[in-house]
């Protein structure tokens, strides 16, 4: 693909979304599909500008998107650190390793009950939830990356003495660092959707008792919104991510 | 052998402690129960027919949503994948579609749907529609160019290029890509059935932890970490069947 038409491809993309978008718009005052279910976009764009000019959306906001961060940060740091240790200890995977599997395809939300009774139906609640939830995919992909570092990388490192902790940074670390970030974009995901769940079950402030709400009061324009700021979120998150890796790994060749 | 053993050491070693500190009275048993305890209530729910009923309703739904969710995205896969065009041209509508979370149209579907099987199958199969949608394009993006240019020899129409040739030939990758998918439907299946569904082994695990009785939770999450492990590893059986080492091929590329 020619960097030249990247651009008028993207734009023809756009006037695509757009096209649809108008014939929903369309279809809507037609009264063709059900107001209740499938409301005008103009109706929607007008109820998100509205709760952006509103106090009480930006404190859900604040909330959700605050819970997600810590909760994640702290799945992030626990799970490289751990994954770091079982990685690069054969002797310690032996006996740690069958435990991660057995755990790995259990589904994160299955855990919210246990927290509920552990903690009850609050903030604490929530965070160890989505904290809880990431650490799974940071770990597991963590623990593969130092685990599969190229063996002459290492005789490498013993050649230069390098001690242990300058072979884990200088280059077991930068080695493991993309699978690390494969973890962390599931675990990205994860958090906001665990987010978005405890907070649908706990009936905390944020983002997710907002569409809870929006839906039960039948004001669907408002829903929309709501998704549609999920969906952001979830976008530009993701972006964030991809920010950090290209500069972290901008070392690799292309 | 001896793995096997020094693998079980960790949880048992676990359990062993957590059923003393129960016993000694260490712990809030009342909100963490003790594994004895767990361990008769997974018999129970097992005897008494609720974990099969529950199953089953989760089962069926995750099922529908993976049928329609995956059958849409690989038509659409095989479209883009045949379409560079068609491709770029839905990109942004694709990408202002992906991100959002599939947790945030629980309140939509439920407005949409009521409760009930259509509430779960639509979540899942949005969920499930994207994973097939990328993999499936990649795959038939790198099928060999030669056996294109043999149906086109050929005079092979549009039907019989995708039938003969495109699918066969993409086939190893989009069944690692049915794999992934069934995970994520049981995992969305269990989310939907937390958060708003009241049927299925989610509901089953609210229920308990509602009546205050954590050896049920912890019953109904052992049993859900079980399912889950064995719809993957006879998924993977499948495949190494039916595909041998295609299928490690098609795992590496996906």
């Amino acid at each position: 693909m020619k960097k030249t038409s990247g651009f008028g491809l993207w734009l023809a993309s756009m006037v695509v979304l757009v096209l649809g978008v108008l014939c929903w718009q369309f279809a809507a005052q037609q009264e063709w599909v059900s107001p209740v279910f499938f409301p005008a976009p103009s109706r929607s764009l007008e109820s998100l500008w509205e709760q952006f000019g509103n106090a009480e959306f930006w404190l859900a906001f604040r909330e959700t998107l605050s819970r997600m961060v810590l909760g994640f940060v702290s799945a992030a740091v626990v799970g490289v650190l751990l994954g770091a240790m079982i990685g690069l200890s054969p002797r310690l995977r032996v006996y740690i390793e069958p435990t991660l599997e057995l755990i790995r395809p259990l589904p994160a939300s299955a855990m919210i009950p246990v927290f509920v009774l552990l903690i009850g139906l609050n903030d604490r609640m929530i965070v160890t939830t989505i904290a809880f939830s990431s650490l799974w995919p940071v770990l597991l992909n963590t623990v593969h990356g130092f685990k599969t570092i190229e063996p002459r990388l290492l005789e490498v490192s013993r050649i230069l003495r390098l001690s242990r902790l300058e072979m884990i940074w200088k280059v077991a670390l930068p080695s493991a660092l993309p699978d690390i970030f494969a973890g962390l974009r599931l675990a990205l995901t994860v958090s906001l959707i665990l987010a978005v769940v405890a907070e649908m079950l706990a009936g905390t402030v944020g983002l997710g008792q907002n569409i809870t709400l929006a839906a039960r009061a039948f004001r669907s324009a408002d829903l929309y919104a709501g998704i549609i700021v999920l969906g952001a979120i979830g976008y530009f998150s993701n972006i964030l991510l991809e920010r950090v890796e290209q500069h972290l790994l901008r070392w690799r060749a292309p | 052998m001896e793995r096997v053993i020094k693998g079980l050491l960790l949880p048992a070693c676990v359990l062993l402690v957590w059923e003393l500190m129960a016993r000694l009275g260490q712990l809030q048993s009342e909100s963490l129960s003790y594994p004895s305890a767990i361990f008769a209530a997974a018999l129970a729910v097992l005897l008494d027919g609720s974990l099969l009923k529950a199953a089953g309703q989760t089962f069926g739904g995750a099922l529908w949503g993976l049928a329609f969710g995956a059958g849409m995205g690989i038509l659409v896969g095989v479209a883009f994948g045949l379409s560079r065009t068609l491709s770029q041209l839905m990109r942004a509508t694709v990408e202002s579609l992906r991100p959002i979370p599939s947790v945030a149209l629980i309140p939509l579907a439920l407005l949409i749907h009521g409760y009930g099987f259509k509430l779960e199958s639509s979540v899942v199969a949005f969920s499930c529609f994207w994973p097939l949608l990328i993999i499936t394009e990649s795959a038939v993006r790198g099928i060999e160019p030669r056996l294109l240019e043999v149906s086109h020899v050929l005079g092979f129409n549009l039907y019989a290029r995708i039938t003969k040739i495109v699918l066969p030939a993409a086939l190893p990758r989009i069944f690692v890509g049915l794999r992934l998918a069934a995970a994520v439907s049981l995992v969305v299946a269990v989310t939907v059935e937390i958060t708003a569904n009241p049927m299925g082994l989610g509901y089953a695990l609210i229920v308990a932890q509602e009546s205050m009785r954590p050896d049920r939770v912890f019953a109904y999450i052992g049993w859900i970490g079980l399912i889950g492990w064995l719809l993957n590893a006879s998924l993977l059986r499948v495949q190494l069947k039916w595909f041998g080492r295609m299928g490690n091929w098609a795992e590496q590329s996906s």
